[in-house]
């Protein structure tokens, strides 16, 4: 076991100084916005005094390392700054649509691993045939499609007149869980079927992979199902590469809801980035990047960690 | 019975687009000289298809003012005009003539979607090449800058760096050849290390051969076929994130015509159970379809599989 921890300890190291050097470049962003910070915040009609006093307030005289540390210090409390374009603090600009934002996340993961494990395996077992055919293309084909035009497809399909589902995903008013999950359906739906495919052909062509290995070929001629040597023979062995696609792609599902979120209208951090890059909102994008970068960084991490665990080669190495 | 009308009407398409792919290779086999015949003979219908699309949007891309009945930023009626005999699709949220922007937008979208994935790969070709080449402090330099860079997601970077230099299509493109270039390094080292180790790199050396002369003489001609595919794969990431920075508002600004911009500009329509807006979407997703076919019957045949 101490092997493991080690492993998983220098894994958290590697991606804390990922993180360190990618709260670096974020950071740089201010200092490369043209024009003068203090200046933005005050608008043009600020008086030179003004400026300077706010200058002041702010720390902009300080050396950069200074600032770079303030606002760290600032960030790990909980303190993004403030909004450029309102005055108010990120945090609370924030706090509550990182809850959305989340949850729509999660009901797609919810949806899409379960869906594309079963679709992966059972092409694995009809391998060659039409439906496994017919998987790899659309597999193929909705990788290639951009969200937006999956998200107004199912639009037009579900929501138009007298539809089953809204087409704007609106939070107003508190929903309850039900009454969620309707509301936020299709938005749900369209990063299910972006994500889907892509998780199914890694599945399938991680376990067509093992089914050439001898210990398959004796199993097939022990007489086993061929379900079984699929499920209890070859899928615990794909399971590394497996992990290690979900672990991707729910990365990429952090940062795929910016598109879906916009088409929908649904309150979450990606509909607050989009309209703070048009605001060139800096204090804001910088929280919400940092947030999402975080979230991948870490998903990542526990990506390697896990397809390590789930390999006893790795875990028993010497 | 809406259900099983869909998957008719999918089943159609998907046959008449695999026999235009089956002749279009045929007419091609007989038109090319016999080698080129030769391995487009083993196309897929798809593959053929693939190049039958990407041929045609190239053709609408060149001529789009021959094609167009009206001009790209031409106000020709009033708003939101159903399709009909003058305007064949309608007009826009302005009233501009539909058919007219879509045309025109192939040419503005490929067209920068390319000059960017050009440039994504220059720079990152030549400095993986040159990682690969020299080795040391400015290989490992290179390598973990990349590698903090593809730490943070493409989009979310994207939006940061607009942010910093504000949204216009120079900035754009700049932006995202950057961050495109990393994926390129990754690749382009990767094939050249192999590559600088092989007996006739040593032979170059020896002979005395300057830096540029290895890396375009040497390395880049054996090194080709990978970067080829992956252009092509590059290029539809490239063209799905520009479209989806224009249909955030952040990417080709208006009036210029793009697709990803004229959905956003018509999507209003969708909710009236009007198709309109899936029009420009579907030019894009089209378009990536094809490229994608085609990349994967050229990886399907570097990697020598038979099967």
């Amino acid at each position: 076991m101490p092997h493991v921890l080690r492993m998983i300890a220098q894994r958290l190291a590697l991606g804390l100084v990922t993180l360190f050097v990618v709260s670096i470049i974020i950071f740089l962003g201010t200092e490369l916005l043209p024009g003068d910070f203090a200046q933005q915040m005050l608008g043009q009609a600020a008086t030179p005094e003004t400026v300077a006093a706010l200058r002041e307030r702010l720390g902009l005289n300080d050396p950069m390392l200074v600032r770079y540390v303030d606002w760290l210090t600032d960030i790990l409390r909980g303190d993004f700054g403030v909004s450029l374009a309102n005055g108010q603090p990120v945090a609370d600009l924030i706090g509550r649509r990182l809850v959305n934002t989340l949850s729509l996340a999660l009901y797609a993961a919810a949806i899409s691993v379960p869906l594309s494990l079963a679709l992966g395996i059972l092409a694995a077992l009809f391998r060659n045939t039409l439906f496994d055919r017919f998987v790899n293309a659309s597999a193929l084909t909705s990788i290639s499609f951009p969200e937006f035009f999956v998200a107004y497809i199912l639009i037009f399909l579900f929501a138009g007149a007298g539809g089953m589902f809204p087409s704007m995903a609106s939070l107003r008013g508190d929903p309850g869980l039900g009454e969620y999950l309707h509301r936020a359906f299709l938005p749900a739906l369209t990063l299910t079927l972006v994500t889907t495919a892509y998780m199914m052909r890694m599945t399938r062509a991680a376990i067509i992979n093992l089914l050439a290995s001898p210990y398959i070929e004796m199993a097939r001629l022990k007489g086993i199902s061929p379900m079984r040597i699929i499920l209890r023979h070859a899928l615990p062995n794909a399971l590394a590469p497996i992990i290690n696609v979900i672990a991707l792609n729910l990365a990429y599902l952090i940062t795929g809801v910016v598109v879906v979120e916009v088409v929908f209208v649904y309150p979450g951090l990606g509909q607050l980035i989009v309209d703070s890059v048009t605001a060139r909102d800096m204090p804001v994008v910088q929280g919400v990047a940092l947030l999402f970068a975080g979230a991948y960084v870490l998903l990542n991490l526990t990506a390697d960690v896990l397809a390590t665990l789930s390999n006893p080669r790795l875990m028993h190495r010497r | 019975m809406g259900f099983l009308t869909g998957v008719v009407i999918l089943a159609v398409v998907v046959a008449v687009a695999l026999a235009a792919g089956w002749l279009f290779r045929a007419m091609m086999v007989a038109i090319l000289p016999a080698g080129a015949g030769r391995t487009l003979r083993t196309a897929p219908p798809a593959a053929g298809f693939g190049m039958l699309v990407i041929l045609l949007y190239i053709l609408v891309a060149l001529f789009a003012p021959l094609i167009a009945p009206f001009g790209e930023r031409e106000i020709v009626g009033p708003e939101f005009l159903p399709w009909g005999d003058t305007h064949l699709l309608g007009t826009d949220n302005l009233g501009r003539d539909m058919l007219s922007r879509l045309v025109y937008a192939a040419r503005n979208t490929i067209g920068i979607a390319f000059v960017t994935t050009a440039l994504a790969f220059l720079i990152g070709s030549v400095l993986g090449i040159l990682a690969a080449l020299t080795g040391g402090w400015l290989d490992q330099l290179l390598a973990r800058a990349v590698d903090v860079l593809m730490a943070i997601p493409a989009l979310i970077f994207a939006l940061l760096l607009l942010t910093i230099v504000g949204t216009s299509i120079v900035n754009m493109i700049l932006v995202i050849a950057l961050i495109d270039s990393t994926r390129v390094f990754r690749l382009a080292r990767a094939v050249s290390m192999n590559i600088v180790v092989m007996d006739y790199m040593e032979a170059a050396r020896l002979r005395g051969e300057g830096t540029w002369h290895l890396i375009v003489r040497e390395i880049l001609p054996n090194a080709m076929a990978p970067l080829v595919a992956e252009f092509g794969l590059r290029f539809c990431f490239v063209f799905l994130t520009i479209s989806a920075l224009s249909f955030l508002g952040l990417g080709i600004q208006p009036p210029t015509a793009d697709w990803g911009a004229m959905v956003r500009d018509t999507a209003t329509l969708i909710s009236f159970g009007d198709v309109t807006p899936l029009l420009p979407a579907g030019a894009i997703a089209l378009l990536t379809v094809s490229v994608n076919f085609v990349v994967d019957w050229q990886l399907h045949r570097a990697s020598g599989l038979k099967e």
